[in-house]
């Protein structure tokens, strides 16, 4: 039998502070490194190898020099300063060549243009990565690309202006049939009118206006682009046309359409079966086969469109594991609403998926901005090998091994981290769900 | 439960016909739901609809908004009959007000976005009139002040009452709700029930699929009991509570009363 004390409360009990005394660096230290043997036993040997490691790299660091003409000259200046058996870094390489890593061959007069691009990008794509600028900067990021374009490559501005209207005449075929004919079918035929302007009126008209009004920059041609100018370039374009063709691919893959949804898989699989060096050599030899002979298709557009076909194929997969993990609730209230496919897509849908997929369209994004360096293989001057070979090829800098990949690294490094801490600040900004 | 004096005279029916579903089948693959189901709904009833799980009632009034498809005989909701039609399932659906077990707010927008969505984009009504639109059925079920809050912020059973306040912004003609108060805690489930019962008072068409007898003794002109894919019994709730008919029904009382 136990026994029990009848009782009943007559006051509720107030929340209290959690005990003090439970803070403080030792406490972390105890708690975090030294809680076991084990732990402390891993901690320490931890610290050695990290030690280890610093007392070589710090003092070659350190002995880095910033002023010379060539290897050698850094290598005689080192040991003068530091001994016969110090090691140092050359960075003199770095401050010598650095152009030709940023810009490749681009005319150096002319470097104010990828400047100025590169400018004009971070305003464009301001509007995108913060929704609390004003909404009417997004009329400057729908025409950079074709400014970009202009500054870039130069020539007359009647050329991306022509490419421009096709993009209106496309709206315009859109806007006048979508009530009619419903989403896909209107967008299939504004596509189709838009590649007929491109193709066949193109060239002629831009030639035309160009010959009464010509204003125009000097060209600059595809093989003068290098270094962190053709990443970028191939890179942030990439991005910028993979996600929605991700987005397509995905909604495609879970199409009730039997061809749509065929067509989605085939081509998710081909991509992602195949190595993305066999799609840039196909860029590059394989599409001057198939093309028409007289067609001079750009190598920097062929790169451009295959690794965004690359990117969209993981895209595509990304966001097809975010619209899973929606509950089937979500589109049965956007249903009963009376929103249609599109809407419920547009509103209901993508915003909860995508929200859900940003950690991994964020890592293909990363992936995708790395691999532009693969472009060495089909004869650009990426920063890490194209720049890199050139640099070496310099009597001068002949053997210099470390620098220019920890330089290259280094900027690769703060771009994809800048993306990573954005990702996680917009994961942040978006937790609506108070889990 | 719902034991406060209801108005009833203010609940009439009228014999405009709301819903009529005629011979109506549903299959899952081989596995027959619902069974010649046929049944006429006046505007102004309060049907509640009742049923062991599996019965098929939640999937028939899925049906009504075409959140499911039957592959034999008619529904025509409000006269629009629905077949493969989108037009005329778009219609229908922003006609048919839904509350679901499960609530189905949009965790990503608030509470007053969630309510003035639909209005904006099915209906083509300007934003601000939406939201005064939405303001007025958020007093009516009374959270107003937590218009600017998220789902996940609320209680069950404030989600649930903002759930029928989403879809009362369509101004709809009849409102189906699929066990309501399922998913809440015994103390939310009496202000999603009392919100209800304003709204039948207002002569609101309803079908209900709950098992809250209460309520269904307190509001509804008329019981439905489902088994097996099909219509067993029904009748005005005090014949169908006090002196059930068939077998089955008894023994489906018998089970839900008797604890």
């Amino acid at each position: 039998m136990t026994e029990f004390t009848p009782f009943v409360r007559t006051d509720m009990l107030e929340q209290r502070e959690p005990p003090a005394g439970q803070r403080g660096i030792i406490l972390w230290a105890r708690e975090n490194l030294f809680s076991g043997p084990m732990n402390a036993a891993l901690s320490l040997i931890g610290l050695v190898v990290i030690l280890w490691l610093a007392s070589h790299m710090v003092p070659w660091l350190l002995h880095g020099v910033w002023n010379a003409n060539s290897l050698t000259e850094c290598r005689e200046i080192i040991t003068a300063t530091w001994g016969p058996d110090a090691t140092g870094a050359c960075w003199a390489m770095v401050r010598e060549r650095w152009h030709q890593y940023v810009f490749g061959f681009y005319p150096m007069d002319l470097y104010w243009r990828p400047t100025l691009a590169f400018v004009l990008m971070l305003v464009a794509i301001a509007p995108i990565l913060y929704q609390s600028l004003p909404r009417q900067m997004m009329w400057f990021t729908a025409l950079y690309p074709f400014v970009c374009y202009w500054l870039l490559w130069g020539g007359t501005i009647w050329a991306p202006v022509v490419v421009l209207m096709g993009f209106g005449l496309f709206a315009l075929v859109f806007r006048l049939l979508v009530s009619g004919l419903g989403v896909p079918v209107s967008a299939g035929l504004g596509l189709v009118a838009a590649a007929a302007w491109w193709l066949l009126v193109q060239t002629p008209l831009s030639t035309a206006i160009h010959s009464v009004l010509p204003v125009g920059l000097r060209s600059v041609d595809s093989d003068q682009f290098g270094g962190f100018l053709l990443s970028i370039v191939i890179g942030v374009t990439a991005i910028a046309a993979s996600l929605p063709m991700g987005i397509l691919l995905a909604l495609g893959r879970k199409s009730d359409m039997m061809l749509v949804r065929t067509l989605s898989v085939g081509f998710i699989e081909f991509i992602r079966g195949v190595p993305l060096i066999t799609l840039l050599f196909t860029a590059s030899l394989l599409l001057q086969y198939f093309l028409p002979p007289e067609t001079n298709f750009d190598i920097i557009l062929r790169v451009i469109i295959l690794v965004t076909l690359f990117a969209a194929a993981y895209i595509a997969e990304v966001i097809r594991g975010g619209l899973a993990a929606l509950p089937r609730g979500q589109y049965e209230a956007a249903d009963a609403l009376g929103l249609d496919y599109w809407q419920a897509q547009r509103l209901i849908i993508m915003p909860q998926a995508l929200k859900i997929s940003i950690p991994g369209i964020v890592s293909s994004f990363i992936g995708l901005f790395k691999d532009t360096t693969l472009v060495a293989f089909v004869g650009l001057q990426d920063p890490l090998k194209g720049i890199t070979a050139v640099v070496r090829a310099d009597i001068n800098w002949k053997g210099i091994y470390w620098e220019p990949y920890i330089f290259a690294g280094v900027i690769f490094f703060l771009i994809c981290f800048g993306m990573s801490r954005y990702s996680m600040w917009l994961e942040r900004k978006l937790k609506t769900d108070h889990r | 439960m719902a034991e406060q004096a209801i108005d009833r005279s203010k609940m009439m029916v009228s014999d405009e016909v709301a819903i009529q579903i005629n011979n109506m089948n549903k299959w899952y693959g081989q596995f027959h739901v619902l069974r010649d189901v046929n049944m006429t709904v006046y505007k102004g009833e309060r049907i509640v609809i009742c049923g062991p799980s599996g019965s098929g009632k939640s999937t028939l009034i899925r049906c009504i908004n075409r959140l499911e498809e039957h592959q034999a005989g008619q529904i025509v909701v409000d006269g629009t009959e629905l077949t493969n039609d989108l037009k005329n399932i778009d219609k229908v659906r922003s006609e048919v007000g839904m509350v679901f077990q499960h609530f189905n707010l949009f965790p990503h927008l608030t509470i007053l976005e969630n309510c003035t969505l639909a209005p904006i984009w099915v209906r083509k009504i300007p934003k601000r009139e939406a939201e005064e639109t939405a303001m007025h059925f958020l007093s009516k079920v009374k959270i107003p002040d937590q218009a600017h809050k998220y789902p996940g912020q609320l209680s069950g059973g404030q989600q649930q009452r903002v759930a029928i306040a989403r879809s009362l912004c369509m101004k709809p003609r009849i409102m189906l709700f699929d066990e309501p108060t399922s998913a809440l805690d015994p103390e939310m489930i009496k202000e999603v029930l009392d919100t209800m019962i304003e709204l039948a008072e207002e002569g609101m068409t309803m079908l209900c699929v709950t098992h809250e007898m209460g309520f269904a003794q307190a509001v509804a002109n008329r019981v439905i009991f489902m088994d097996k894919g099909q219509i067993v019994e029904q009748n005005e709730p005090r014949e169908f509570f006090n002196n059930p008919q068939s077998e089955r029904t008894k023994l489906f009382l018998s089970q839900i009363l008797g604890h």
